[in-house]
């Protein structure tokens, strides 16, 4: 592993399988009585965000603790870090703090690079989310879903929410996932191109022309502007948070147009294989880009992402921070009210 | 007291090795075997001997940022760099919109005596596009405003830009136009393409600089102006110019060196320091650059050198100030990219860095040939030296370059401002 995760692309496919591996065992100490390993004790992970994200900020301090660190929250946003510079000086106070990692989650593209590259730190630099770059740890707890569901069969056939199968050890070569919707700004598409490329699969993009970078084409994925004809092709149908103010920019003329040519609704649902899955980062905007009969079918994986998002973002930390063993801590259980089903919304 | 100077054995524009004598203010001589007792003489052999450069595109910063650079700073950065004349930019603060602010910053240049500073006028009040400047006044003050620019910003109104064309023809004055179309370039942070969807950064489409060059030499035919083209960026913009000049229409345009060398590639580091406007492009549209420079489509280099102080590059990418500086480093980086390479010659260089832009910039007595009679603005060039630059010994008060540890050809190593050596041995006189 690099001492950094900054961008998908820089994982190899055995440095992706390896941490799908790792969240499987770390999903296992879920499941014990004791859910805390010794392994980070005594280290220090700083959740560094300048962007609102309940959701990704307790995922993270969720893994941390679960591994011992010591966590510190430093929420950004609203606070005196309103200019650019403000980065470095944070950073540089982190780093008299003793930060071993730095988890960052910042509206600008490019600023955790900026942070692991700049000798403002040393410690490990994790991204959780940047501008309309990339989030790598989504794109891997989104594969590590589709590889729970999709991998576990040999015969590459439906494994469909069996729970325990799963597919250790593989990546998912020729598995046909579709990411629908605003591409042009999402960074959990950039993530997940770049890591499902690598793990083998075949990745589509669906989207209407306008939320699609000019540049795409050299993306290692097909770009289709009808869902209609890749639904039926696809093991897992993606959809993107669509926000409603891009009708203003004219990315599209109103909702209902969107909802009804890039959405998911039942029928189009229906005409889906049968083993295949509906993803969502959350949150959902029901009505557009997803209906809530979709969101609410057992084939939804949306709230089982949000768990494995804690066991991707243990396993991530354990390999940047160059853990010990995996044993279970000595300890008594800390049962917090760490709720990694929460619902608080963020923006993705 | 006349002070005399006599160069010994250097190539003028690349040349057979001569002799050139400075008497006073003036080239008294120019030949072979020439004496001159009690000259100061230096020896050129194996330098380049060129008329002094000019710079068609400056930001000297002052008045109102003079954090990053002043006229002073400024102009001592221009000398080290070459130059003897530079035109300052109108996007100070406050603007250069009167004749008031052109005449202070002339003024200022004046003390200086590093560089001869012709300011350049805003051609709308405040820079906002919408109301024309006091142009004429500009021009009857005492700098004698001849270009005109919103730099910084297009002016994107079509009825301004026309107006604006036209008005200046009553004293032979110039727009010169910063070419990017505001609403296809909202929230633009590089080049967009293949780098800038992988980046997530927003696109700064060449359409954007390419559709205003067409609409404004269109308006420049058809009012029967001329028009300069600031920074010209993509190889479709060549191709637009290229088809104006083949009408014969009145259209200059200038490209600056960090276009000539530099591509969004560079941007893969979201290093600041690559962060310009208009942005750095593809490996094809430097080419494309480098031959419209070569063939003459692109009239001459300008530097548009703009300084920022360390905190405004010192960030992430988002949130820098876009800009280069570039007078330090300009004719290196034009050796390297057009020299080295056979694109162009010395002589030709002495037009494209000297002859063209004096001439579109009207600007009397620089651009001149090295000749007995013309003003002594002159600087001798070291081809042969090879360097690595390092912004700690910039005379500029801003270390805002992309070519920091870079290895550059060539060396300025003296500039005379009507013959007063302003530098000598490479190092401010
Ligand atoms: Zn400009």
């Amino acid at each position: 592993m690099k001492r950094h995760l900054i961008s998908a692309a820089d994982l190899s496919r055995d440095d992706a399988v390896l941490i799908l591996d790792t969240a499987e065992e770390m999903a296992r100490v879920a499941d014990r009585p004791i859910k805390k390993l010794p392994t980070l004790r005594g280290r220090t992970v700083v959740n560094l965000f300048f962007e609102d994200s309940t959701r990704t900020r307790i995922s993270f301090e969720a893994a941390a603790k679960r591994l011992s660190a010591d966590v510190i929250n430093f929420s950004a946003k609203g606070s005196s870090v309103s200019k650019g510079e403000s980065l470095k000086d944070t950073a540089l106070t982190l780093e008299a703090m003793g930060a071993d990692a730095v988890v960052i989650r910042h509206h600008a593209s490019g600023a955790p690079h900026r942070l692991a590259t700049s000798g403002w730190i040393n410690g490990s630099v994790v991204n959780a989310g940047d501008g309309t770059h990339e989030h790598p740890t989504q794109a891997l707890l989104d594969a590590f879903t589709m590889r729970r569901h999709l991998a576990g069969a040999p015969d590459g056939g439906p494994t469909h929410h069996q729970g325990g199968g799963d597919g250790t050890g593989r990546d998912l070569t020729g598995r046909r996932i579709t990411i629908v919707g605003d591409v042009l700004h999402s960074r959990v598409a950039r993530s997940n191109v770049h890591l499902l490329h690598t793990l083998g699969a075949e990745v589509t993009l669906v989207a209407p022309p306008t939320l699609v970078p000019i540049g795409v084409e050299r993306w290692p994925c097909e770009v289709s502007y009808d869902l209609d004809s890749v639904v039926p092709k696809s093991d897992a149908v993606m959809m993107l948070r669509v926000q409603r103010e891009r009708m203003n920019a004219a990315f599209f003329p109103t909702e209902r147009e969107y909802a009804r040519r890039y959405g998911l609704d039942g029928d189009r649902m229906a005409r889906m294989p049968e083993h295949a899955i509906v993803m969502h980062p959350g949150p959902m905007n029901r009505g557009m880009e997803i209906t809530a009969e979709v969101a609410d079918s057992r084939r939804c994986t949306a709230v089982e992402q949000v768990a494995n998002g804690v066991s991707i973002r243990m396993a991530v930390l354990y390999l940047l921070l160059g853990g010990a063993v995996l044993e279970p801590a000595a300890e008594s259980a800390e049962t917090k009210a760490e709720n990694p089903n929460s619902r608080t919304e963020e923006s993705k | 007291m006349t002070s005399t100077i006599l160069i010994r054995g250097a190539k003028v524009l690349g040349g057979e090795p001569q002799d050139v004598l400075i008497e006073g203010e003036t080239i008294a001589r120019v030949g072979t075997g020439i004496e001159a007792e009690g000259a100061t003489v230096v020896d050129a052999r194996g330098a380049i001997l060129l008329p002094g450069l000019v710079d068609l595109h400056t930001h000297l910063r002052e008045p109102g940022r003079e954090d990053s650079e002043t006229v002073l700073t400024g102009t001592k950065a221009a000398a080290v760099g070459g130059f003897t004349a530079v035109h300052a930019m109108a996007n100070t603060f406050p603007v250069a919109d009167t004749a008031g602010v052109v005449e202070q910053v002339w003024r200022l240049g004046r003390e200086s005596g590093y560089c001869d500073v012709q300011p350049v006028g805003a051609v709308t009040v405040g820079l906002e596009g919408k109301q024309l400047a006091e142009l004429g006044a500009m021009h009857e003050s005492a700098a004698g405003v001849r270009v005109f620019s919103d730099d910084g910003k297009c002016v994107d109104d079509a009825v301004i830009m026309r107006r604006a064309l036209e008005y200046v023809k009553a004293f032979d004055g110039v727009v010169a136009q910063h070419a990017q179309e505001p609403r296809l370039t909202e929230g633009a942070q590089m080049n967009e393409g293949v780098v800038s969807a992988e980046l997530g950064l927003g696109g700064w489409p060449a359409v954007a600089e390419e559709s205003i060059i067409a609409r404004d030499v269109l308006l420049a035919a058809h009012v029967g102006s001329r028009v300069h083209i600031c920074h010209l960026s993509t190889a479709g913009s060549v191709e637009i110019v290229r088809w104006a000049k083949s009408k014969g229409w009145d259209v200059t345009a200038e490209v600056t060196p960090h276009h000539l060398l530099l591509t969004d590639e560079l941007v893969r580091s979201y290093n600041p320091v690559y962060k310009v406007n208009p942005p750095l492009r593809t490996e094809a549209d430097v080419l494309a650059l480098r031959e419209a420079l070569a063939d003459g489509t692109i009239d001459c280099v300008a530097t548009d050198h703009a300084p920022h102080p360390h905190e405004d590059k010192d960030c992430e990418w988002s949130a820098a100030a876009m800009g280069m500086v570039g007078l330090e480093t300009a004719l290196s980086v034009v050796q390297h990219t057009m020299v080295d390479t056979g694109l162009l010659d010395w002589a030709q260089v002495a037009d494209r860095m000297s002859f063209r832009p004096a001439a579109i910039g009207r600007l009397e007595g620089h651009g001149r040939p090295v000749a007995a009679g013309e003003p002594a603005n002159l600087v001798l060039v070291d081809p042969a030296y090879r360097g690595v630059v390092d912004p700690a010994g910039f005379a500029s008060r801003s270390r805002n370059t992309p070519y920091e540890g870079r290895e550059l050809p060539g060396r300025v190593t003296h500039t005379f401002l009507r013959g007063r050596a302003t530098v000598v041995d490479g190092k401010l006189a």
